[in-house]
């Protein structure tokens, strides 16, 4: 795909499936709505009440007033799922976002810049994906604390290889393709080589990872605060809340069910619609 | 052949070094001051400084290194001060428990996700396919914490047929094992549809039908067997998927693992079984999936290694 490939798969893109449609709008609400945060609700989302504590959804009992029904400590918990997803999505972000740009450095380092580097610099993939992700995260997080660069660190440490061993891999088809070694020939940099040649046809891959990618930063940001070893009380974040409310699954089940739900949505959604980008880009694939 | 077995040996050692340089950088180089990490809070000076020169800590970088590697190949890793015993000891007396989830685990991922691919790909585009797509996606899509809690909600709390946490018995073992299943199974579950599929439209399984065989034999031992060769490669990787999965897992319901373990020692600070958690789960998985590689040779005599 060299330039006009990217165009090319610009006018593809409206013709996304109709479940990566379904997938993109899931993210877009749940981007938008928590972007919009403190103008769609007005509750306090960390202030305790406790006189109005553990109140169910409205329509099961709740009033209007609470949409999604109240916490252990009678805060809105409407207002700390919407001010929980800003922090969960931008971290997410965030870290898809570091994660992609050292991956395709290390990529383009590991395909062009000889073989020795290249050993070196997948040995060191092995080794990252040789831990498992959560451990390797709750071991870091405990050692440097749970800032939430510190988060995004370890997030992003976690996501680098997928793009690191995808961009190295069409460096190494790309460069033996005719026209790449025509212009080798013609006496382009390589920089330039890169530049032309190898990242627009890179951009497709990516995309898919990153989009799937999203949906599994936000699984091990919640999964971390989950844990305890992520965003702390009394912030709000989505596996804070389903940690909280796990105390109460007897007598409060929408404690734990709510975030858990605005969890599945958003991870569904970015799995959706990375499926429908990897049909539409890669013919090939699926 | 011989080259091939020497160079993955070689990889997977380089890459168990790796794995000894990070854990090493983790704990001993960023903390600053990993003695008072690895020592309970509020020890005396003496204490400290007597791990200090143990540890080598007045040495250069590289010396240090050398002395954590030395101990580590001499099953020295330190004392658990949570449990005061070898921290090594603390880690492989819950290992089994967590093997045993794992493999549970991975009974349910094989059986049921290489069903329902099957099943997809052999019935492709009705609707035993969609509802077996649809079960891929939410297994991808539900947090393992989450669907744990919901299983216990419905079984545990709403219906009582379930225990919910412990470790005694099998039924104990339904639901962590089907939380941690969920995921990996997802992703059997994917793959074996596509490559099913591929395998299914080849030249050699028309050959198969024309010649008479029983549509059973075609596809159990004719599409299945190839269809098998890149499905191990993906259930070996997900090894590291089961034992990460176990952290969550085992913490919901209580499951007395590695996975909890190392939860509990980061809350008490317990570094030494921290250290021992992550270099023996990464020596788990570089060796699982070593074994995998050289099994192909085996099964694929076709594969040619240079």
């Amino acid at each position: 795909m060299s330039a006009a490939g990217a165009v090319d798969a610009g006018a593809r893109a409206g013709r996304l499936s109709p479940t990566a449609l379904v997938g993109a709008v899931l993210l877009v609400a749940a981007v938008l709505a928590s972007g919009l945060a403190p103008l769609l609700v007005a509750s306090d989302p960390v202030k305790p009440s406790y006189s109005r504590r553990l109140a169910p959804p409205w329509g099961l009992g709740g009033t209007a007033a609470h949409p999604l029904g109240t916490d252990n400590l009678g805060r809105d918990i409407l207002a700390r799922l919407l001010h929980g997803g800003r922090t969960s999505l931008a971290l997410a972000a965030a870290s898809v976002i570091i994660a992609g740009a050292v991956g395709i450095l290390v990529g383009l380092a590991a395909g062009s810049g000889g073989e020795r580097l290249d050993a070196v610099l997948m040995r060191a993939a092995d080794v990252q994906l040789a831990f498992p992700v959560i451990m390797l995260a709750i071991a870091i997080v405990a050692v440097v604390g749970t800032s939430p660069a510190s988060l995004v660190g370890v997030l992003a440490l976690s996501g680098w290889v997928l793009y690191a061993r995808t961009v190295r891999a069409s460096v190494l088809s790309i460069r033996r393709l005719e026209y790449v070694e025509a212009a080798y020939t013609l006496g382009a940099s390589d920089l330039r080589i890169i530049g032309r040649h190898i990242l627009p046809n890179t951009i497709a891959p990516i995309l898919v990872i990153g989009s799937s990618q999203f949906a599994t930063m936000v699984l091990l940001e919640s999964g971390l605060s989950f844990l305890g070893m992520g965003i702390q009380a009394p912030r709000p974040s989505w596996g804070l809340m389903l940690a909280e409310g796990r105390d109460y699954l007897s007598n409060a089940w929408w404690l734990a069910t709510i975030p858990g739900l605005a969890i599945s949505l958003v991870v569904l959604g970015a799995n959706l619609l990375g499926d429908g980008l990897r049909d539409l880009l890669d013919p090939r694939a699926g | 052949m011989k080259a091939y077995v020497l160079r993955r040996l070689w990889q997977s050692a380089l890459t168990l070094v790796g794995v000894s340089v990070l854990v090493f950088v983790i704990l001993r180089v960023v903390p600053g001051d990993p003695a008072k990490m690895l020592l309970p809070e509020g020890a005396p000076q003496s204490a400290v400084d007597e791990l200090n020169r143990h540890l080598g800590l007045h040495e250069p970088l590289h010396v240090q290194y050398g002395l954590f590697l030395k101990s580590v190949f001499q099953g020295d890793f330190g004392q658990s001060f949570q449990y005061r015993a070898p921290a090594l000891r603390v880690v492989t007396e819950r290992l089994a428990a967590t093997v045993q989830l794992a493999l549970a685990a991975l009974l349910i991922t094989v059986l049921v996700g290489g069903s329902l691919g099957i099943v997809a790909a052999v019935r492709r585009g009705t609707r035993y396919d969609y509802a077996s797509t649809i079960l891929a996606v939410l297994g991808q899509s539900l947090p393992n914490f989450w669907l744990g809690i919901m299983l216990i909600l419905l079984f545990g709390v709403a219906l009582r047929w379930l225990p919910t946490s412990g470790f005694e018995g099998w039924r104990h073992l339904i639901l962590p094992a089907v939380t941690l299943a969920a995921f990996p199974m997802a992703l059997v579950a994917r793959l074996t549809r596509s490559s099913m599929l591929e395998i299914l439209g080849r030249d050699f399984i028309r050959t198969g039908r024309a010649k008479g065989l029983a549509e059973r034999a075609v596809i159990l031992r004719h599409a299945l067997r190839n269809a098998a060769v890149p499905l191990l490669t993906v259930v070996g990787l997900q090894i590291g998927t089961l034992l990460g999965g176990a952290v969550i897992t085992e913490s919901v319901f209580a499951w007395p693992g590695m996975g909890k373990l190392v939860v509990d020692a980061i809350f008490f600070r317990d570094f030494p079984v921290v250290q021992t958690v992550l270099i023996l789960s990464a020596t788990i998985f570089v060796v699982i999936n070593l074994l995998v590689d050289l099994l192909y040779t085996v099964i694929d005599p076709r594969i040619r290694y240079s």
